[in-house]
């Protein structure tokens, strides 16, 4: 059954930078954040790569990536991005940075995917990342299936096996390392991705050129709006920590080491 | 598809490959590309209609131009540097540096010579005299925190009315404003593995018709695997190659057609540098910029630039003809970070990034063949930088707009891409342009190092205050003969050498063990600027290395490696991606390698062929650092 599938992904700075957070005049932010590399957050890089897989498996299928960010970033983005996969771009230009607001967010990323042109809602899956991997509220791609009226959501999905008919299975991560399966009649439904089980594609440079016919086109005419939430108090911000302890060993056999990092990760 | 199998040294040269048509085809996005870019781009701006820039592979539609970088972001794993930005700036005019990241207009210059505060450095005798002296008259002599500030620089030096600049955010900033325009699409994270030559039985003709991408899918041989992606075939009527200093596609030319008689890229050095935050309390003002040399070995010339934001590049260049095989550069960086006159302003600060690239320093020298049939050759990789007065960025970019010009004068006249005619606008434009003559003035300038280290600064001098009529004649050997053997006669020798070899049996590197083993003092670790090797990897962008790719690095006899003692490859890895495996055979890590190309100049053995035993070919992945 062909899909219509929208994928919602942010630009955050490249994870493996130094991010040292900030207070901006605008609330908590991450220092010269426009200077380091942008990457597709990669929780919802996985879901646009399972969207993808869907779409070739689905005839007759599209997909839409819809983004927001500043402009000169998403470009920069899309390079890198573009050469993986096919998809439509739909672009939202914002100066957004730092731990911006999820309800403007997802306010202006609704209104949107409201105006993509030739969707269908009945054939709608919205994906998204479960997570950011820089940031994150955690409830943005909910928000947004609010407000386009999609109350069958599913959060922290791996899998998702769509039957002929259009119902689907699904597969989310719960407590204990496990998977809750839950069957769905089908479209509309929102799924924020977690990992799921591709890799991530090659690539491919003929792909890229394709998308290029509707991505510079797509930010070219990117709508602009603002974040800028009146009243809004950040009571706190924070990044994930990081810990290294470096020892170099030599000849350690694999056991001793997995023994080590069993007790290593216990002890924390 | 199609076949297309007239390509140089290709492992695979039947497999079927997608290819696109495009009508110029460039590798490698640096500061030469950008100048390239930026200047074909204008052009076609200010008018788009003009039949010159209509595409002859795509009819109807504007010139097909397409770039592809190696490193995963335009951003990624390049040097931050002080240049006259002399071309950068006629590029843009009303150039603000408060508009690039990172960048600040040159401030202030000091060139400082710096004695040994520790007394493990390799001086010679003259120098351990004139050391003495400045000690003995430092109070007169202004002589302070080991530290001799030079009381007048020779004018070649000066980077007055330059910039101090990141060249990863430089690079950000240009490429933006390229692909705003939807002329020209740049690739990252796409490698290029080799230049396309077009069929010819008797090898008359030499033309590049294009690149090849690299294949996707492959173990680290270079075998398919489940997912195997061929790299794809870009035909093009004018190949630009920018790929740098030991890119694949040039040394691919280069050894396809040869050298210019007497050309020969024999000088090399290894940059590194920490990016560092300095301490709230600094007060060195952004466009600082320091020169050194003397510290941490006679041989080893250092930098400090300071960037807006409390940010300051500080960094070594170790040469090819620094000749002891322990070219440890990242122990020799902390070294120098710590000598008396950087450390009053560097303790306490954080390092927030590191990253480490090869530099052509044979100039002029190593000048390949600029022009050919379909391609042309641009940047660092061209021999443009001036190795008087250690400037390349600017002159790199200037030799992209020269192509660009060059590129829009044949257009316009209808002509094709053919050796002669680039050789009558682009050559031509280059032989007449400050480029070529600072180049020229500057090609034996560095002679008098492989004399001595006395021999030359005087060397230097001479070039410099004669603009290159006088210097220091000398042969410079090829730089894997310039690694000296380890002479373990003297039983001084001897006993450094056991000490470290029992360091070596306890988990270090000979190399690393060697120079304590020397006098040199152990780092004391502080986990916030003085921090392990390994820890540097992870700092301030890690590196990352895309699986599917073969590895680049290739050890073509294994049987020379068991049998070479200093393994100075593995002193020079930058990111420690080269180990040693029992067998005596180095290890290559991908996932490590930062693609400095150190290992490249820094083996010491060569084949029956000639060749020096390492390959380094053209690979995926890199530093992701964007404050480079």
């Amino acid at each position: 059954m062909p899909l219509h599938i929208v994928v919602c992904a942010g630009i955050v700075p490249d994870p493996l930078q130094t991010l040292e957070p900030i207070t901006g005049p605008n609330g908590p932010a991450l220092k010269n954040e426009m200077m380091l590399p942008g990457v597709l957050d990669p929780w919802a890089a996985s879901a646009l790569y399972e969207a993808a897989n869907l779409v070739a498996k689905n005839p007759g299928s599209k997909l839409w990536l819809v983004s927001l960010g500043p402009k000169a970033k998403l470009q920069q983005v899309m390079m890198t991005i573009a050469q993986k996969v096919s998809f439509e771009l739909v672009a939202v230009d914002s100066p957004s940075g730092g731990f911006a607001d999820a309800q403007a967010t997802a306010v202006a990323l609704a209104d949107a995917i409201s105006a993509i042109p030739g969707l269908d809602r009945t054939r709608l899956l919205l994906f998204g990342g479960w997570e950011s991997a820089s940031r994150g509220a955690g409830v943005t791609l909910q928000i947004i299936g609010e407000r386009l009226g999609i109350t069958d959501q599913f959060m922290g999905v791996d899998q998702v096996e769509v039957r002929e008919d259009g119902s689907f299975e699904v597969l989310e991560r719960v407590e204990g390392g496990k998977h809750q399966v839950s069957a769905c009649e089908g479209a509309p439904a929102v799924l924020g991705w977690a990992t799921g089980n591709l890799p991530e594609p090659r690539n491919n440079p003929q792909i890229g050129m394709a998308n290029m016919r509707t991505v510079l086109p797509a930010l070219q005419k990117a709508r602009q709006v603002s974040l800028a939430e009146a009243g809004l108090e950040y009571l706190s911000a924070g990044l994930p920590s990081q810990q290294r302890q470096t020892r170099v060993v030599k000849d350690m056999a694999p056991e001793a080491i997995a023994l080590e990092l069993a007790q290593w990760i216990g002890a924390e | 598809m199609s076949r297309f199998e007239d390509t140089a040294g290709s492992s695979t040269p039947d497999i079927e490959r997608a290819i696109i048509e495009a009508d110029i085809a460039c590798v490698g996005f640096g500061p030469a590309m950008g100048g390239f870019l930026t200047t074909l781009n204008r052009a076609w701006i200010e008018n788009p209609a003009d039949p010159m820039f209509e595409s002859k592979v795509a009819p109807g539609l504007p010139l097909q131009v397409i770039c592809y970088e190696r490193a995963d972001d335009m951003a990624a794993g390049v040097s931050g540097v002080v240049t006259t930005a002399r071309g950068i700036r006629a590029s843009f005019p009303d150039l603000n540096a408060a508009d690039i990241p990172m960048a600040a207009p040159v401030k202030s210059e000091r060139i400082l010579y710096l004695l040994d505060p520790i007394g493990a450095s390799r001086r010679p005798l003259a120098l351990r005299v004139g050391d003495r002296l400045l000690r003995g008259l430092s109070a007169h002599l202004g002589v302070r925190d080991y530290a001799y500030e030079l009381p007048w620089a020779p004018e070649f030096l000066h980077k007055t009315g330059g910039l101090v600049m990141s060249i990863g955010q430089f690079n950000q900033w240009v490429s933006a404003q390229i692909m705003a325009s939807g002329l020209v699409q740049i690739w990252p994270a796409m490698p290029v593995s080799q230049p396309l030559f077009a069929e010819n039985s008797d090898r008359t003709g030499d033309q590049v018709v294009g690149i090849r991408l690299a294949d996707q899918g492959v173990d680290k041989h270079g075998e398919s695997q489940n997912g195997f992606v061929a790299g794809m075939d870009v035909r093009a009527s004018l190949t630009v190659v920018g790929d740098g200093p030991f890119g694949a596609i040039g040394r691919v030319i280069d050894e396809r057609m040869g050298m210019p008689s007497g050309h020969d890229k024999r000088e090399w050095a290894l940059g590194m540098k920490f990016v560092i935050g300095l301490p709230a309390e600094t007060t060195l003002e952004a466009g600082t910029v320091w020169h050194t040399f003397g510290y941490p070995e006679p041989e080893i010339f250092g930098f400090l630039y300071v960037h807006p934001e409390r940010l300051a590049s500080v960094g070594i260049f170790v040469p090819s003809w620094l000749s002891d095989p322990s070219r440890t550069v990242y122990r020799y960086l902390q070294h120098f970070i710590q000598h008396p006159a950087l450390w009053r302003h560097l303790k306490s600060g954080t390092l927030r990034s590191w990253g480490a690239k090869s530099l052509d320093e044979s100039g002029q020298h190593g000048e390949p063949f600029l022009v050919g049939d379909g391609y042309a050759r641009i940047g660092e990789g061209s021999g443009s930088t001036n190795m008087l007065a250690g400037s390349g960025v600017d002159e790199a970019w200037s030799t992209g707009v020269q192509l660009a010009e060059s590129v829009i004068e044949l257009l316009r006249s209808r002509r094709g891409f053919t050796k002669e005619n680039l050789a009558e606008t682009y050559q031509k434009r280059r032989r007449a342009s400050w480029v070529e003559r600072n180049a020229r003035s500057a090609m034996n300038a560095r002679n008098g190092f492989h004399l001595g280290f006395i021999p030359g600064l005087i060397g230097m001098a001479l070039a410099g205050m004669t603009g290159g009529t006088v210097s220091l004649g000398a042969k410079i050997p090829p730089a894997h003969k310039q690694i000296k053997k380890r002479r373990i006669e003297s039983r001084k020798e001897l006993k450094r050498r056991e000490a470290a070899m029992v360091a070596v049996e306890d988990g270090r590197s000979l190399h690393d063990a060697m120079m304590s083993a020397r006098g040199w003092p152990e780092i004391e670790f502080d986990g916030k600027l003085l921090v392990s090797q390994q820890d540097a990897l992870l700092m301030g962008g890690k590196v990352q290395a895309m699986p599917g790719y073969a590895d680049h690095v290739i050890f073509r006899d294994a049987g020379l490696c068991i049998h070479c003692d200093d393994k100075t490859c593995i002193a020079m890895c930058s990111g420690q991606a080269l180990t040693l495996a029992s067998e005596g055979i180095p290890v290559f890590e991908r996932e490590k390698c930062v693609h400095c190309g150190a290992c490249l100049w820094n083996c010491g053995r060569t084949t029956a062929e000639g060749l020096t035993n390492i390959e380094f070919r053209a690979g995926a992945g890199g530093l992701h650092s964007a404050e480079n």
